[in-house]
């Protein structure tokens, strides 16, 4: 199961036995659950799930026609065999759909889902959108070492260094790291360990670092690949 | 500026009793240290040098001589292994940070003057 969330901010907290632990604060949920796709209906098993509310006025029709009836010409509703049952209520900021590969039992149309779902779980993945660093050379974006402060090294100090061969292959292999965009990468990190929630102010303390800014949107899911371990 | 809800998390984990000392304070630091299973405390006595940060990432630095040697330790403020802290004596400082201190060797680091106990150290957060 998804929820989607907004990154809060890190900070420290103690452990049972007094160590300091590095936590991500992520205030995860309420969302609704908008519309349920199904092999039948759609050919596939998925749930739509909503976030945070949006002002009517900023809504399109298409977002406002996914939480609400929206009036139709007659012809048109003549034509148009109703998409099922709607949640109604204000649009949603945020939709996604998550697929899943068997039918998601015990859902319906304007279900509330909170961090209760993660409740006794002790490990989450994370999903999010790295921070955009622009156009970033090669010791950032790749980690490369970059060359010498002195020893001869002039205005390169910086640079890559050589990108391949001579006259075989006469060429620069695909895939060359080099300088360029960074960020803005959809990541997943797996496996973080669950240090607490707090039901009431829909909150999730999650070990360590997530990508994204503070205030950025991330998603929360139930481990794809637990550690062997422990499940 | 420090986000709300990262503070309603943090005052959770702050210790009930908060330390009350001063940077330039000689000090006994209480900590609870696991032996196998037994716990024991241990006293580390010396100069607070500094302290820094704020809620639960608040840190502050003890300097101590050692067979000789200076000897620091920084310890979390809100950690649960400092059992109790113990103010032995009064610095008097110009300063918050009291680096200087291990230039010095000998006399000139052992006292940094006596100063009568002020109600400031009662309530740490007059100013």
């Amino acid at each position: 199961m998804f929820l989607l969330g907004r990154k809060v901010g890190m900070t420290q907290v103690a452990d049972a036995d007094g160590r300091a632990i590095p936590v991500t604060l992520v205030q995860a949920g309420p969302c609704r659950v908008l519309r349920i796709k199904s092999l039948q209906s759609d050919g596939y098993h998925a749930l739509q799930i909503g976030f945070e509310e949006k002002p009517r006025r900023l809504a399109s029709r298409a977002e406002r026609g996914q939480v609400a009836e929206l009036e139709r010409s007659a012809t048109s509703q003549k034509n148009k065999k109703s998409a099922g049952a709607k949640v109604g209520g204000e649009p949603s900021r945020v939709v996604r759909e998550i697929r899943f590969s068997v039918d998601p039992v015990g859902h319906e149309v304007g279900n509330i889902l909170t961090v209760d779902l993660f409740d006794g779980k002790k490990f989450v993945d994370v999903i999010g959108v790295t921070k955009g660093r622009g156009f970033a050379g090669v010791m950032k974006r790749h980690n490369f070492g970059g060359q010498r402060a002195s020893h001869g090294v002039k205005k390169c100090h910086r640079a890559l260094g050589s990108v391949g061969q001579n006259t075989y292959p006469g060429r620069v292999h695909p895939g060359q790291k080099m300088s360029g965009r960074f960020g803005v990468d959809r990541v997943t990190v797996r496996n973080l360990k669950l240090f607490s929630i707090d039901k009431d102010k829909n909150l999730m303390l999650i070990r360590g670092a997530i990508p994204g800014p503070n205030g950025g949107l991330v998603m929360v899911r139930f481990p794809k690949e637990p550690p062997r371990s422990q499940v | 500026m420090i986000n709300k809800l990262i503070q309603e998390v943090e005052t959770k984990f702050l210790r009930p009793d908060p330390l009350k000392f001063e940077v330039g304070d000689t000090v006994d630091v209480h900590c609870r240290i696991l032996e196998g299973t037994k716990e024991r405390i241990q006293v580390f006595t010396g100069i607070v040098l500094a302290r820094r940060g704020a809620g639960t990432r608040e840190t502050f630095t003890v300097r101590r001589i050692v067979g000789g040697e200076g000897v620091e330790r920084i310890f979390p403020v809100n950690s649960p292994k400092i059992a109790k802290l113990e103010v032995v004596r009064h610095g008097k400082t110009r300063r918050a940070k009291l680096y200087y201190l291990r230039k010095r060797v000998g006399k000139a680091t052992k006292l940094v003057q006596r100063r009568a106990r002020e109600d400031k150290v009662e309530v740490p957060s007059s100013e």
